[in-house]
């Protein structure tokens, strides 16, 4: 892709965001909305002045506990998918039981965690957990299965062994499908996080906007929304811009 | 597991080791074999394969002599890629006798290097998998490169070289992974005419320089007589050796083959088999 094509790519959905900021704007002014029903971006923007460090302080909770979450994820998807890779019957006794376990509503598991966990960071990593761990686990496993035959010939006759194969061969050419995992697990991550504090704690984000909104303070839910939004697209272009280092070959 | 398999695959090669030579089963020798005067390296007699009730070999018999140059040659659906796994040791006979003696290395139509490696480490990756270190495989696949003409490209990737070049990476990585014995699968069956046959004037050069010993598949009845010593000639379903032929030409240049006369006749001998 051309410079000229990536800026295209850019230019048309930033001007189109802020004619929708702009009619946004327009509106609430001329039509008087008020700010318990709906704030304006300006107002919003005030908001996000005033309460800047706030919300700083109860994002970086939100991210801590994010980052616990995902690393953990993450760790327990690689050793499962080896499992899963390694063993055909574990493979044919989880993966069914994985997919249909997405099923469960995780808004109504979160109550029962905090009843379990308390309203520490516990409950809410473990909700990132059970959000996260699914897609990069799925595309790992699927990652290791569509590895060509051919290679795996290639890989006997060469009297590999196990750990090799998967060293030289699996695990690279799972890599690929890693990554788009990662990607889809990362933009539930955040909000994973979100759900896990919206139903109890003490801090975070969430918390935030729980008691911003019981108070009618919807410019805050907002500011607050729109911190949430920057951080997780800049935590996909990072993970991006990784995968696509690691796959440079592609 | 795999160490199972492993074993399996060596008693499978090993089977017929202690059996007595009998020259009266011996195929007719001819010159060229007993001035190469090679030991046997690769020896298959009667060897079946079926895959449930379809008959994909019979009686194969079939023997490859050190510094020989030997085709299969046969229609698609003759087994022959069958046959090469099965000497690969990648699947086992139903029957017969196979016996290999050194290591083989394996070449397909695919060139199957590595995307994420890059030139140099997918030469040198049988050498890694061997347990070499990583500088000590990619200086010896470094001697080599200049023969196989990827001076210069040793640092870029698979996806980034022409389709001869990726089979003259991929032929090299054959060759250090089995040292002389060398089974090539329709290795240029994917590449176009040009390249082919500037593919095949280089083959021989190798198999010279290298001193390899080189079984070699392929559906092309001129490619076979061009490059070989001798020819096996498989009929389909199930493949049976209907013929034995060597190629009694040319043999001081291959090359020379391909303007004589006697090429043509042995093409239409052998297309009157098939």
């Amino acid at each position: 892709m051309n410079r000229h094509a990536r800026f295209d790519q850019r230019l048309y959905p930033v001007a189109a965001l802020l004619i929708a900021v702009a009619l946004w704007q327009a509106i609430v002014t001329l039509a008087r909305v008020p700010m318990y029903i709906l704030p304006s971006p300006l107002d919003t923007a005030q908001a996000l002045i005033d309460d800047f460090g706030i919300i700083v302080r109860h994002v970086g909770i939100t991210l801590y506990e994010s980052a616990l979450g995902f690393a953990l994820s993450v760790a327990l998807a690689f050793a499962l998918a080896i499992l899963m890779d390694g063993f055909a019957v574990v493979k044919k006794s989880l993966y069914p039981i994985l997919i249909v376990s997405q099923t469960i509503p995780t808004i109504a598991i979160t109550p029962l965690l905090i009843i379990w966990f308390g309203f520490g960071i516990l409950p809410k990593v473990l909700v990132i957990v059970l959000v996260c761990f699914f897609p990069i686990c799925v595309s790992l496993v699927d990652g290791f299965d569509k590895v060509d035959r051919d290679y795996l010939n290639l890989f006997r006759t060469y009297k590999a062994s196990r750990l090799q194969t998967f060293l030289h061969l699996k695990l690279p050419s799972a890599l690929v499908n890693f990554f788009s995992g990662l990607k889809i697990a990362a933009t539930y991550m955040i909000m994973a996080a979100i759900i896990g504090e919206w139903q109890g704690g003490t801090e975070g984000i969430g918390v935030y906007m729980v008691r911003t909104k019981n108070a009618y303070a919807l410019d805050k839910v907002f500011a607050s929304i729109f911190v949430i939004v920057l951080i997780s697209v800049v935590l996909i272009s990072i993970l991006d811009r990784i995968g696509r280092r690691a796959t440079h070959w592609k | 597991m795999q160490a199972a398999q492993d074993q399996a695959r060596d008693q499978a090669h090993d089977q017929t080791l202690g059996q007595e030579h009998d020259p009266s089963r011996d195929p007719v020798r001819d010159p060229a074999q007993e001035r190469r005067g090679g030991e046997t390296l690769i020896r298959l007699n009667g060897v079946g394969k079926r895959f449930g009730s379809m008959e994909v070999l019979t009686g194969v018999d079939l023997r490859v002599r050190k510094g020989e140059f030997v085709s299969i040659l046969g229609p698609s659906g003759s087994g022959k890629s069958t046959l090469f796994n099965i000497i690969a040791g990648l699947t086992t006979a139903d029957r017969g006798e196979l016996q290999v003696n050194g290591e083989i290395g394996y070449m397909q139509q695919k060139d199957l290097l590595l995307p994420w490696k890059t030139v140099i480490d997918n030469i040198a990756l049988p050498l890694v998998l061997k347990g070499h270190d990583k500088k000590q495989a990619r200086e010896r696949a470094d001697a080599w490169i200049e023969r196989v003409g990827l001076r210069g490209y040793e640092t870029r990737y698979p996806s980034q070289l022409s389709g001869g070049m990726k089979q003259r990476a991929s032929f090299l990585r054959t060759f250090l992974a089995s040292g002389e014995l060398m089974l090539l699968d329709e290795p240029f069956g994917a590449l176009d005419s040009m390249t082919k046959s500037g593919m095949q004037t280089w083959l021989l050069e190798m198999q010279e320089a290298l001193g390899a010993t080189i079984l070699f598949i392929t559906h092309d009845i001129e490619e076979s007589i061009l490059l070989s010593d001798r020819i096996y000639v498989l009929s389909s379903r199930p493949g049976v050796v209907k013929e034995e032929l060597t190629v009694g030409f040319g043999g001081g240049d291959k090359r020379e083959r391909l303007v004589d006369p006697r090429l043509l006749l042995m093409k239409e001998d052998i297309r009157r088999l098939l």
